[in-house]
């Protein structure tokens, strides 16, 4: 067991890999250079196009016991990792690892192929049951989550090795040039398969809307890719949106909303060329509008909005208030519309987004961040992977990311969620550490991390009701009573790692 | 008071519960909530102390939680009671 600086208990070793402890969000830097891949050939005349899947996976040399990839741009709507590990297991292989940018509860179908041995892992991180039945010990799959940037890291440093990547790809030609603008699965942005397209080993192109050569606009370029195969469809583009991608109703997240624009205001980075991201739940959404509401007010004009995005950012690009958008996913199908046609609406890469270990994140230039929480702890570290009840149940995303590169965090959160108090005196997971976040806002007040003194004498001065996060504390657990904490077994289930790929935390099966 | 009829009370949503009360000849308390695993002890506490001011005795009540606060229970199992039980006019 090793201890890393937040006080987490690590194991030393995870599955075969040496657990390296998480010290602090900046500092960790690998020396090495990029992955590399062999090189290929194609002469004129030689084809990519291909029967089937089945085909496409013996021409790639896909072995038992090698790593794959998919995308998760159709979020709840993807049909194709599902599709994949079905041909996969007629094959006859087993012991193959996933490393796709997200899984999603779409995928609870993977579930007796982890039972039958076709699936032994998951390089990335979860939603939904398969992590729930990891975490009741009723799977036995290790589990490493990684952030957005995270992610892209470990396939660019080599720490993470893509045998095949499938890409879903809603536009696609004979040659393997991509986009996911058009066609009936669109999803608008390609982010997250940039880093496979560039360095998994063999790439292939899945397509539904096989397009003559060559395909316009090009997102990601042939030369990338070594096969493509048409299926019937990849997926239902409307189940990208999840539920929550509207402005809440609720008055007491419409509270928090106003509460955090309150704190955008003060902190003295709305003004000319401010950068902003959220995320797409109702409270986010609700930030945003007021931030909107702000900016045309005073006729502030933003520079850029950033990471997932939603209709209220097209709508904010096209009302002149953002130069640009740097999309590496749609969050909804405006979204998705958009990027077709803005030339401004600029796709992303999970890269270029997020990742630590290259010559300047996209995050790293933003002046502020929306973010929620399932739980915060008294240091402000941030648990979104684990619910109060000790599964694994959410995938970190861009998080940890955003927050490392904002000059101002925001973490959106109602004080109390049904019974339970948000904030504790310590979080179940540790997701992001409490040094990248800078001011947690509830509907009862707003607490403000110490190193942001400045902001927090201004919300006192423009009389915001600023809480100390000890009391705000106390206030949920008198609301609640005290919750009786869950229980542990030893047993490791997943790793939690920090986007430099240090591991923050770890997750252990509950005692049930 | 004594529970002498099928009733119930409350509803499904999040932060709510049912209750749902019927005659037995012993008392018998069921809790199933989403924070069961946290919160059991505290739910189960407010029943048993909403039950004691009436001076149930007997009957089957069965708890379905949605993380309720302590207010909600108290309000729901009263509500529960006064539709159970013969005596209506004692309650207050």
């Amino acid at each position: 067991m090793v201890t890393n600086n937040l006080g987490r208990q690590l194991p030393e070793t995870f599955f075969g890999k040496k657990v390296q402890p998480y010290q602090d969000p900046y500092s960790h830097k690998p020396v090495g250079n990029h992955a590399t891949r062999p090189l290929r050939r194609h002469n004129p005349g030689d084809n990519k196009l291909l029967r089937g899947l089945r085909e496409a996976i013996e021409a790639s040399g896909l072995k038992s016991g090698m790593c794959i990839a998919t995308h998760h741009h159709l979020r709840n709507g993807d049909a194709l990792l599902n599709l994949v590990i079905r041909e996969i297991d007629n094959l006859g292989l087993r012991d193959i690892r996933i490393a796709s940018s997200s899984v999603h509860p779409v995928h609870a179908e993977l579930i007796p192929y982890i039972q039958k041995g076709v699936i032994s892992g998951f390089e990335c991180g979860v939603n939904g049951l398969i992590g729930e039945m990891v975490s009741r010990g009723e799977l036995n799959c290790p589990i490493i989550v990684r952030t957005h940037g995270g992610r892209a890291r470990s396939l660019i440093t080599g720490e993470v090795v893509v045998d095949v990547a499938f890409i879903a790809a809603p536009s696609c030609d004979s040659y393997g040039n991509m986009n996911g603008f058009f066609g009936p699965s669109a999803c608008g942005s390609l982010g997250y398969a940039f880093t496979d397209a560039q360095y998994a080993r063999q790439v292939i192109a899945v397509t539904d809307n096989l397009t003559p050569a060559p395909l316009t606009p090009v997102s990601i370029s042939q030369s990338l890719v070594d096969y493509v195969v048409e299926v019937n469809s990849l997926g239902d583009p409307r189940k990208i949106v999840s539920t929550t991608t509207q402005i809440t109703r609720d008055p007491v997240g419409l509270q928090i909303a106003r509460y955090a624009a309150q704190v955008i205001d003060a902190s003295g980075l709305l003004r000319d060329g401010f950068s902003f991201q959220t995320g797409a739940g109702g409270i986010s959404l609700a930030v945003a509008e007021q931030v909107r509401r702000m900016m045309s007010q005073a006729r502030i004009k933003g520079s850029f909005g950033c990471g997932g995005i939603t209709g209220y950012f097209v709508d904010m690009l096209e009302e002149g208030l953002f130069r640009t958008l740097f999309d590496v996913q749609c969050f909804d199908l405006k979204a998705v519309e958009s990027i077709g046609r803005n030339l401004n609406h600029q796709e992303m890469s999970a890269d270029t987004y997020a990742n630590p270990f290259n010559a300047g994140a996209m995050v790293n230039l933003l002046d502020c961040v929306i973010l929620g929480a399932t739980e915060i702890d008294v240091n402000f570290n941030v648990n979104v992977n684990t619910e109060s009840n000790g599964y694994l149940l959410h995938n970190t995303g861009g998080h940890s990311d955003a927050a490392a590169g904002a000059k101002l965090s925001i973490i959106t959160a109602p004080l109390l969620r049904g019974r339970l108090p948000i904030i504790r005196d310590t979080v179940t997971t540790v997701t992001t550490p409490g040094r990248t976040i800078d001011v947690i806002v509830t509907e009862r007040g707003i607490a403000v991390n110490d190193h942001q003194q400045e902001l927090k004498q201004e919300l006192i001065r423009r009389k915001i009701p600023v809480r100390d996060i000890h009391e705000l504390r106390a206030e949920a657990c008198r609301i609640t009573g005290e919750p009786r904490p869950v229980e542990f077994t030893d047993d490791v289930v997943a790793l939690i790692e920090y986007r430099d790929g240090t591991i923050i935390d770890a997750v252990r099966k509950v005692k049930e | 008071m004594e529970i002498v009829r099928k009733a119930q009370a409350g509803t499904m949503q999040s932060s709510d519960l049912m209750v749902f009360l019927e005659p037995a000849p012993q008392l018998r308390v069921e809790i199933d909530s989403t924070v069961k695993k946290q919160f059991e002890h505290l739910i189960r506490r407010q029943v048993e102390t909403v039950l004691e001011r009436f001076s149930i005795t007997n009957g089957f009540i069965r708890v379905s939680d949605r993380g309720a606060l302590d207010y909600a229970i108290a309000a729901r199992l009263e509500t529960g009671l006064f539709r159970a039980c013969a005596d209506q006019g004692e309650l207050s």
